[in-house]
């Protein structure tokens, strides 16, 4: 066996004696390491753009990216705040400061998130039969972790963002000055939207909440399709948390791009 | 010899902790008495999770017609009038509060649009009966019954401090010996204890106790294919012979026509009988539908003449007459055997179990979801693309230890048996779903008597047969078999010898030689050596189970030699009729000595006459004799 | 490795054996035939050069749970894992449960496991509902069924990392198998426990899981154990300990029983 040692003395008495930390043959490091180059790029991404202040808003056709949705600040451009502007304009402080820290807050706690990150982050544990490195592991049973129960109140307030954003996909298809229209832009503002609401109307939280903690189904026949429906929509929750990080950046991206000037949005009405 | 022993005093001593042996012990403990589960594999993983359709008991929610009168009927008709009445009738009155009580410890059966517990059709059930959970019927029992000991050591633990203090599970452990006390003039030795050994470090056990129940299930180990598990080696069947107890009804094995063959790993394990039931067809290796050519006379009228009729009973079974794959177990299982023996089997030697051909794929998934799964896991064939290969399969022994019905006490004072290790019950064919429920009436029957039983006395066990128990369970190590064989050769050849001299269809100079064999095999049994040490030692283990698997075998074979007719799970290549003088034959097994038995006649006790009146007089003729429904006019009469 | 005719070939094997004093990786050449299990190979070093093998079996069939350990490196059930999912000159390795004392070679000491079975809490029935009295829609023992087809094979409770690689845990956390069988007994509609959800978090270590999924990767009978036990067991626990919200709403529609 040419394995690493098991130094950490975390085998309890009488187990077999198996120096290796893993005796698994396959990658089990891929996962993990694709989950953690790829989460600390968007965030990397999502900092950057967060805080440019700049190629939000497309004011021609009204496209307004998420990341400064609802954009209240002082400093936002004409027309892309439908919210009011009350926020002072400074440089740390992003446009949509109202909403990001909470969709964060929402994503941090998310059941999915968690187990991608506990282990590609924390690799408490890196893969499923592969010892961990810590010494000592609470879980969530204290603070901070224990905050992660609060999962709910992220999901309700994501929730009322995500009904910003449809607002501001619908907003978008009537033109500034007036009249139908619509681009490639639209259509991409409504497919993140559609993926942002499959994100998070397959959310545990809401799982629980629309039927879930009952013990009779049989009673409320209605929550009992509601649960349903959301249990289905649930078994692909980690798809739609991968998809709307990808549809995030890719709306954001496009936004800056027509915006920036670097590319023209593609237009099919108007 | 210097062994330390532990040593333990209980007043009721369940062996086996499947269904019988946990109901067995649920009711001992509720009776109050100090109770000891000891099991031969972990706790929870009795054979009773192989179970798939369904627990019978005529509660009749699916039909309110259903009563215990009509289940008891079925029963004794499924059983050919072999069986003992009273145990049918017991059975049939008290399934459904077993079942009902098994919701108070928290079972969760498939329910009815009404709410009460679902009740699905079987073979030989004249209304829908059977209690279930999908296929998985049998592990909720044993999980249920297994919560329910929990729970009660939970109750002694809020009382005394201590969970184990009333009821007990020795799991991994195997009880080789029981003790009587000495039989005195007139007077049969009576149960004072057993011995044995605990799997994971070979150490030995005595428990001391006025009551033993046997709840060791079946026998199927005996033959090579079997859907039976390692436990099933007759254990029970052969330390209640050994304590002087008799058996009945032994010739009396359930094959099941569709067993896998291959790959090796699922030999025998069931294809359940709906597959043939949704259009899955037998075919031999020529591609021919060879069961047309079986169609006994009896059946001529009922079956269809050919493969057109037979196709379209599936969608319109009012016009045409069904396909004789749906021929009953027996018949099946007999075509199947004479494919093979003519040449004519699958390259695993079995025979070809189409269902791809004749449903689509979505059809298949629809209709047989676990079957997909279980060939799709286990053997990686895909039965919507391919044919699978069956073949017969060991599956369920009717006979047992002769035990008063009421009691389930053998004639041994103190020793009681319920479940597969009891005869009677099932007469010469059991019905499927009637052993679930078997298990619950007479596992709690059997743990009843058994705790009165305690209460009258407690006879203490003979030091020296705990020496002649120690030395007999370390003989495999000792230098008296040196040289001897491994067993798993023995094991091997004993399988053999049965499967193919004693299997589905018997002839007389098959036995006679397949009786001979095991003479040579018990010198052979008397000798295995095994290595190593007696921590976790397989070998030792199955060294020790071999001579309950070989005595036995000697039962099946001397009592199938002696019975001259067909009847049931008992088929003669030279006797192929049912003969109504044998009817009330039982055929009874005792010991003489560790490796021979005696086979004696016994008359079955006559039926009752309100249960004989269950029946019509036309149907009654079908298996009593002239003589006695003439008897029976007579008693009517007085 | 060697192939011959008849699908049959040689695979290297490396088994485990020893005790909970020492151990090591034994190397075996072993034949295989087409349609085997690792189950069955195990058998066939049994029945040959290893008659003292020691391995834990039963039913071969998937069912009773028996044949629990780590093949290379990851927990199976011996008599499902096929020999067709190895390349013909792959090592295989076969290892006990780690997460358990080992008592000898492939048989480890789960008494962890009816330990802390019987620490739940075991099902309440309703007062005054009689034997065959019982009431329940299907639709609403439903959920409690998936989890009652657990096998308890205990691949969940040596996977999880809470106890696989934190011994000390072992005290306080019951493992994925027994909070599952909370969940089954809460969503039981005629448990009448009503505690459950609180109680598993603060006794039965429900906060130790951080949702890694290892319970639910492994489990043979493909039991959601994690989405459809753990998280709505959390939810629960929530519901009960940090919404005032379901609180309020409980104080002003409430429903028995619901």
């Amino acid at each position: 066996m040419s394995t690493t040692t098991d130094t950490s003395g975390r085998t309890g008495a009488g187990r077999a004696t198996i120096a290796a930390r893993t005796l698994r043959t396959d990658r089990w490091w891929l996962p993990p390491l694709a989950t953690f180059v790829a989460f600390v790029a968007w965030v990397a991404y999502a900092t950057v753009r967060a805080f440019m202040q700049e190629y939000y808003f497309v004011s021609e056709y009204g496209y307004l990216t998420p990341f400064y949705s609802p954009c209240v600040s002082v400093g936002c451009v004409e027309g892309s705040s439908h919210f009011g502007t009350f926020l002072p304009d400074v440089w740390w402080l992003p446009y949509a400061a109202v909403s990001l820290p909470f969709l964060l807050l929402f994503r941090l706690t998310c059941y999915y998130y968690r187990k991608a990150y506990y282990r590609a982050f924390w690799l408490s544990p890196p893969a499923c039969a592969v010892a961990e490195p810590h010494a000592r592991y609470t879980g969530e049973t204290r603070f901070p972790l224990i905050l992660q129960n609060a999962h709910r109140y992220f999901f309700y307030l994501a929730a009322i963002v995500t009904l910003v954003n449809t607002y501001d996909a619908v907003l978008a298809f009537a033109k500034p000055g007036g009249g139908f229209g619509l681009g490639l832009g639209n259509i991409i503002l409504v497919a993140n939207v559609v993926l942002l609401w499959g994100y998070t109307a397959s959310c545990h939280s809401c799982r629980s909440a629309v039927g879930g903690r009952l013990n009779h189904f049989s009673r409320h026949p209605v929550r009992y399709k509601m649960w349903t429906f959301v249990s289905k929509l649930n078994t692909r929750h980690s798809q739609y948390a991968w998809a709307t990080l990808a549809s995030l950046a890719i709306t954001d991206f496009y936004v800056m791009a027509v915006s920036a000037g670097w590319i023209s949005d593609l237009r099919i009405v108007g | 010899m210097t062994e330390q022993i532990e040593q333990h005093s209980y007043d009721v001593v369940v062996i086996g902790a499947g269904g019988a042996g946990l109901r067995a012990a649920i009711e001992a403990r509720l009776q109050g008495k100090r109770t000891a589960i000891i099991s031969k594999s972990l706790f929870g993983k009795a054979h009773t999770v192989m179970a798939e359709g369904g627990c019978a008991a005529s509660m009749g929610n699916a039909n309110p017609n259903d009563n215990w009168q009509v289940h008891f009927r079925d029963t004794m008709r499924g059983g050919k009038f072999l069986n003992n009445w009273r145990m049918a009738e017991l059975h049939a009155r008290e399934a459904p509060d077993r079942v009902w009580e098994l919701e108070t410890y928290g079972a969760l059966f498939d329910r009815t649009a009404e709410g009460k517990i679902s009740q699905r059709n079987f073979g030989g059930h004249t209304y829908p009966r059977l209690a279930h959970v999908g296929d998985r019927t049998g592990l909720e029992l044993i999980r249920t019954l297994q919560q329910k000991v929990v729970s009660l050591q939970q109750e002694d633990f809020a009382e005394t401090g201590d969970y184990e203090s009333r009821i007990r599970v020795f799991a991994e452990c195997t009880i080789t010996e029981l003790f009587t006390t000495s039989e005195g003039p007139g007077e049969r030795g009576a149960i004072s204890g057993c011995f044995g050994y605990f799997r994971d470090d070979g150490r030995f056990v005595r428990f001391d106790a006025p009551s033993i129940v046997l709840a060791t299930g079946g026998v199927g180990k005996s033959y090579s294919v079997t859907s039976n598990s390692w436990e099933y080696t007759g254990d029970g069947h052969a330390l209640a012979l050994r304590a002087g107890a008799t058996l009945i009804n032994m010739e009396f094995l359930q094959f099941h026509p569709t067993g896998m063959v291959w790959p090796p790993s699922v030999k025998g394990i069931l294809v359940t009988e709906s597959v043939r039931g949704d259009g899955g067809v037998l075919r031999n290796s020529d591609g021919e539908r060879f069961m047309f050519s079986y169609v006994p006379d009896v059946f001529r009228d009922q079956y269809a003449t050919s493969e057109e009729e037979g196709d379209r009973w599936y969608t319109d079974p009012d016009n045409n007459r069904r396909p004789p794959e749906l021929l009953p177990r027996d018949e099946v299982a007999r075509a199947i055997n004479s494919e093979v023996k003519a040449g004519r089997g699958s390259p695993h030697g079995g025979v070809f179990l189409d269902v791809s051909t004749r449903l689509k794929a979505e059809e298949i998934l629809k209709r047989l979801p676990s079957m997909h799964h279980q060939f799709k896991e286990l053997a990686d064939v895909d039965i919507t693309a391919e044919p699978m290969e069956v073949g017969p399969t060991c599956h369920y022994v009717m006979g047992g230890v002769e035990v008063d019905p009421d009691s389930a006490m053998s004639s041994v004072p103190g020793l009681f048996a319920a479940g597969e290790v009891a005869g009677g019950m099932h007469g010469s064919n059991r019905l499927g779903g009637n052993s679930l429920s078997d298990l619950l009436v007479f596992g709690r029957r059997a743990g009843l008597h058994a705790a009165q039983h305690a209460d009258r006395g407690r006879p203490a066990v003979t030091e020296s047969d705990v020496q002649d128990a120690v030395e007999r369970a370390l003989l495999p190590f000792s230098t008296a078999t040196d040289g001897g064989e491994n067993p798993f050769m023995v094991q091997q050849e004993l399988q053999k010898t049965m499967h193919e001299l004693v299997g589905i269809i018997r002839k007389e100079d098959e036995m006679e030689m397949a009786l001979k064999k095991l003479e040579d095999i018990a010198t052979r049994t008397r000798t295995v050596s095994v290595e190593g040490h007696r921590t976790f030692n397989p070998g030792w283990h199955l060294a020790l189970d071999l001579r309950n698997m070989l005595l036995v075998s000697l039962c099946v074979g001397k009592a199938a030699l002696e019975r001259q007719e067909s009847r049931g799970g008992h088929t003669r290549d030279d006797y192929p009729v049912m003969d109504s003088d044998w009817r009330h034959q039982l055929l009874v097994c005792s010991a003489l000595g560790e490796d021979d038995i005696e086979l004696t006649r016994k008359d079955q006790i006559a039926m009752r006459a309100d249960l004989f009146d269950l029946f019509e007089m036309d149907e009654l003729k079908k298996y009593y004799t002239g003589e006695e429904l003439g008897g029976h006019r007579t008693e009517l009469a007085e | 490795m060697t192939s011959t005719q008849n699908g049959t070939h040689l695979q290297h094997f490396k088994v485990w054996r020893g005790d909970d004093t020492k151990g090591e990786l034994v190397d075996y050449a072993v034949e295989v035939n087409e349609g085997e299990v690792v189950l069955d190979i195990i058998h066939r070093l049994q029945a040959t050069e290893a008659n003292d093998l020691a391995v834990r079996w039963n039913c071969k069939a998937g069912k009773c749970g028996s044949c629990s350990a780590e093949i290379n490196g990851r927990p199976r059930l011996l008599c499902m894992t096929r020999m067709n999912t190895f390349a013909e000159n792959e090592v295989v390795t076969v290892t006990p449960l780690r997460t358990f004392p080992v008592i000898r070679d492939l048989v480890t000491d789960v008494s962890f496991n009816y330990t802390k079975a019987r620490e739940i809490p075991s099902f309440t029935p309703p007062e005054g509902v009689e034997p065959g009295e019982y009431r329940m829609q299907q639709v609403d023992v439903e959920r409690s069924q998936e989890f009652r087809k657990c096998i308890e094979c205990y691949l969940c409770q040596n996977t999880c990392h809470v106890v696989r690689d934190h011994e000390e845990n072992k005290q306080e956390f019951a493992g994925p198998r027994y909070l599952m069988r909370m969940a089954e007994l809460d969503m039981h509609p005629l448990d009448a426990h009503g505690n459950r959800a609180v109680e598993s978090q603060e006794e039965h270590g429900l906060g130790f899981c951080n949702i890694t999924k290892c319970c639910t990767e492994v489990c043979p009978e493909h039991i959601k154990i994690t989405d459809n036990a753990l998280i709505p067991m959390k939810e629960r626990a929530v519901d009960r300990k940090y919404d005032p919200l379901v609180w309020l709403g409980n104080k002003i529609f409430r429903r028995p029983g619901s």
